[in-house]
């Protein structure tokens, strides 16, 4: 049970402990070290994982999440670290918000890793509820109007979401009290798989419906994303980086995880056709919009709606292939997107700007961040050798073998965005530096640590990490 | 226990609780529209507190308390202060007319009706009745939230929201963490009205003028 405790308890007692401090250099160290610490008790579930039990579960689909969530919150918080100190410099937060900001990065961390492992489909709504609120609040930390305006936005259009997905969940109740019994059973994750094949289809679909809207909106499929460019673009980067790598995965495990429960039905409709749809709608959507951002913030955070909507197609198709694909994509997604924000940050401080426009020659002005920023992006859009073009090929690949039509279109939506990328980072990258070109306190350590990760994982991906991912795929359906 | 009597209370609560939701379609002032969400929230306490009689589930007792004291009184309270202290124009802007929304909202009751009933015919009938119903009201909320513009009606919206879902949590005969979901619920609603809306943007701007908030949200989009 130490894992489990490790991943809930550091979080929460790390709340309450950041809740008190004062100085905001001793809250980043301590937010630093329980999130390292959360990270290794998450890593002891992978050797020592205990049996399923009535609140918790842990089991092979959901270790990858939390490892993965873990990691992504361990470097982020380093990299806060050295960006909040920025932020109070410049006053744009005050001691008091920083110390609120500390409290709320380790409530959140509690919300995410509570939906993951918990082995109750209320317990994980509320947690879900939990880190949408946490993230809400820090959005809105800036208290500019744009800063609120995004923070309300999100709110809004997450509570929206969230009471759909609670809508469905009492669905799920509902069509599985006949088979389970009433109480807390008829809620059990591995009580409900074990059952599924005796559930109404018709409820389960109806059910299913409301899931993929709720949980959707929460994953950023178009067309309820709207919520998202502006959560990524107004709060502060840290958390940009954490709901691109961590939140969208977490929602994107709820679906996974009701699909489970759908595809051990036998009556029920196939969920993937409204998962392709979806998925593709969002890539294609976001990769026309990709053209038209002129804030760099923005810019990633609709890439990120792209992706969401690969890995959904990925899922969607489904067999052995295309759910390994689109875990290696979530997995690879999650490390490049908030390496990319991580150099994004220190950017938009240096420069004092997130205007694409005002921002110029990187690479010659600040060759660290520039580089990083550069091969970020050339990942993100596909390029080899990262691991983003091993799981698109991949997930490209598989589909013309199946559905050569959705390939055209999945190709499409792919080339366009990939475009729009390079035309943008060349602009920033390249040419004569615009802005200020002042020295920058970075700190390097977790952008190049991701991309390193994301670079090994396209050269050799280790084979019991091949192995580990196909199972799960296999387990996936 | 299910008998004629017990089942015929149930459908009229979740009918009135319908009823209610349809009322807020045509409210064109601020006020009136809050006072429509108190009155629904009333009618969701005695709908819960008759589930609870029925289902002999005390607990769901909690639930229609927290309807009745949080819901139906707390929060109208808190929505009409800010109302008056934030100078809010009383007059709610709509994006459709009136007469479009209603024909709308009867278009959500008929396709909730459509697609919960079919599904349902394995569940008990008062579930099955405030499954179907408790979805025409959440639909309905979502059509309050997008025909209007004023964030006072956003949240009276939502409310309305959580109102068809806690009908539906409570018609599913023994659903656990009932009490516990509204209390979350509560708890997220409380946040909306005190924490974004109130403190934040009375703190940043010293004139409070919803104005100024309405013309942002125009040219951001």
């Amino acid at each position: 049970m130490i894992g489990i405790d490790g991943v809930l308890i550091v979080p929460l007692l790390a709340a309450a402990l950041l809740a008190s401090q004062t100085d905001y250099r001793r809250s980043a160290r301590i937010n630093v070290a329980a999130s390292g610490l959360a990270f290794l008790a998450a890593v002891s579930l992978l050797f020592h994982r205990p049996l399923p039990g009535r609140f918790f579960l842990i089991d092979d689909l959901n270790v990858v999440f939390i490892v993965l969530g873990t990691f992504v919150g361990t470097t982020t918080s380093i990299f806060s670290a050295s960006y909040i100190g920025h932020e109070l410099e410049t006053g744009r937060l005050t001691p008091g918000y920083l110390r609120f900001y500390h409290a709320m990065f380790q409530v959140m961390m509690f919300g995410m890793n509570l939906a993951l492992v918990a082995n109750d489909i209320g317990v994980m709504w509320v947690a879900v509820e939990l880190a949408t609120l946490s993230t809400v609040m820090m959005v809105g930390i800036y208290r500019t109007h744009a800063a609120l305006e995004a923070a309300w936005k999100y709110f809004i259009l997450g509570s929206v979401g969230i009471a759909l997905a609670l809508f469905g969940t009492i669905l799920v109740y509902l069509a599985a009290r006949p088979e389970v019994g009433e109480g807390l059973r008829a809620m059990e994750w591995t009580v409900l798989v074990r059952h599924a094949h005796g559930f109404d289809p018709a409820l389960l679909n109806v059910a299913f419906v409301f899931l993929l809207l709720g949980y959707g909106t929460k994953v950023g499929l178009a067309p309820m994303h709207a919520w998202l460019p502006d959560a990524h673009a107004e709060g502060p980067t840290p958390i940009s980086a954490v709901l691109s790598g961590l939140l969208l995965n977490v929602a994107l495990y709820a679906l996974l995880r009701f699909k489970m429960l759908l595809a051990a039905c036998p009556g029920a409709i196939a969920p993937g056709p409204l998962m392709i749809a979806l998925g593709l709608l969002s890539l294609i959507f976001a990769a026309f919009m990709l053209y038209r951002r002129r804030d760099i913030k923005r810019l990633f955070a609709y890439s990120s709606i792209e992706h969401m909507g690969i890995i959904v197609f990925s899922f969607g198709m489904a067999g052995p292939l295309g759910n390994f694909a689109g875990l290696l994509q979530m997995t690879m997604h999650s490390l490049t997107k908030s390496a990319i924000f991580f150099s994004v940050g220190h950017v938009a401080q240096v420069k004092g700007t997130q205007r694409i426009a005002e921002i110029g020659g990187l690479t010659e002005s600040h060759p660290l961040l520039g580089w990083g920023l550069l091969a970020g992006v050339a990942a993100i859009a596909g390029l080899p050798p990262f691991g983003v073009f091993t799981s698109e090929f991949l997930i490209v690949s598989s589909t013309f073998a199946r559905q050569p039509l959705l390939a055209v279109a999945l190709v499409f939506g792919l080339l366009l965005a990939f475009g729009a990328l390079l035309l943008r980072v060349t602009q920033v990258a390249f040419g004569p530096p615009r802005g200020p070109v002042g020295p920058v306190q970075a700190s390097y350590v977790p952008m190049f640590a991701h991309l390193a990760l994301v670079l090994i994982a396209g050269i050799w991906l280790p084979g019991p990490l091949v192995a580990w991912f196909r199972h799960v795929a296999a387990l996936l359906g | 226990m299910m008998g004629g009597f017990a089942f015929d209370v149930a459908h009229t609560l979740a009918g009135l609780l319908v009823l209610a939701s349809l009322t807020m379609l045509y409210q064109n002032r601020l006020v009136a529209l809050i006072n429509v969400l108190a009155a629904q929230s009333v009618i969701l306490s005695a709908s819960v507190a008759w589930q609870a009689h029925l289902q002999d589930a005390p607990d769901l007792f909690i639930t229609a308390a927290i309807a009745l004291g949080f819901k139906a009184v707390f929060i109208p309270w808190a929505l009409r202060r800010i109302v008056v202290r934030l100078g809010l124009h009383r007059e709610i802007e709509t994006v459709v007319g009136i007469g479009p929304t209603m024909l709308a909202g009867m278009g959500l009751i008929a396709l909730s009706m459509e697609v919960m009933l079919p599904v349902t015919s394995q569940v008990d009938p008062v579930a099955r009745q405030d499954i179907a119903l408790a979805l025409s009201v959440v639909l309905i909320g979502l059509l309050v939230m997008v025909t209007r513009r004023n964030a006072v009606s956003q949240v009276v919206g939502f409310l309305s929201i959580d109102n068809g879902i806690s009908l539906a949590a409570t018609g599913a005969r023994g659903m656990p963490l009932v009490v516990e979901i509204s209390v979350a619920f509560s708890v997220l609603v409380a946040f909306i009205v005190i924490g974004i809306f109130l403190f934040r943007i009375r703190e940043r701007f010293d004139t409070v003028d919803s104005g100024a908030l309405d013309a942002f949200r125009g040219d951001r989009r």
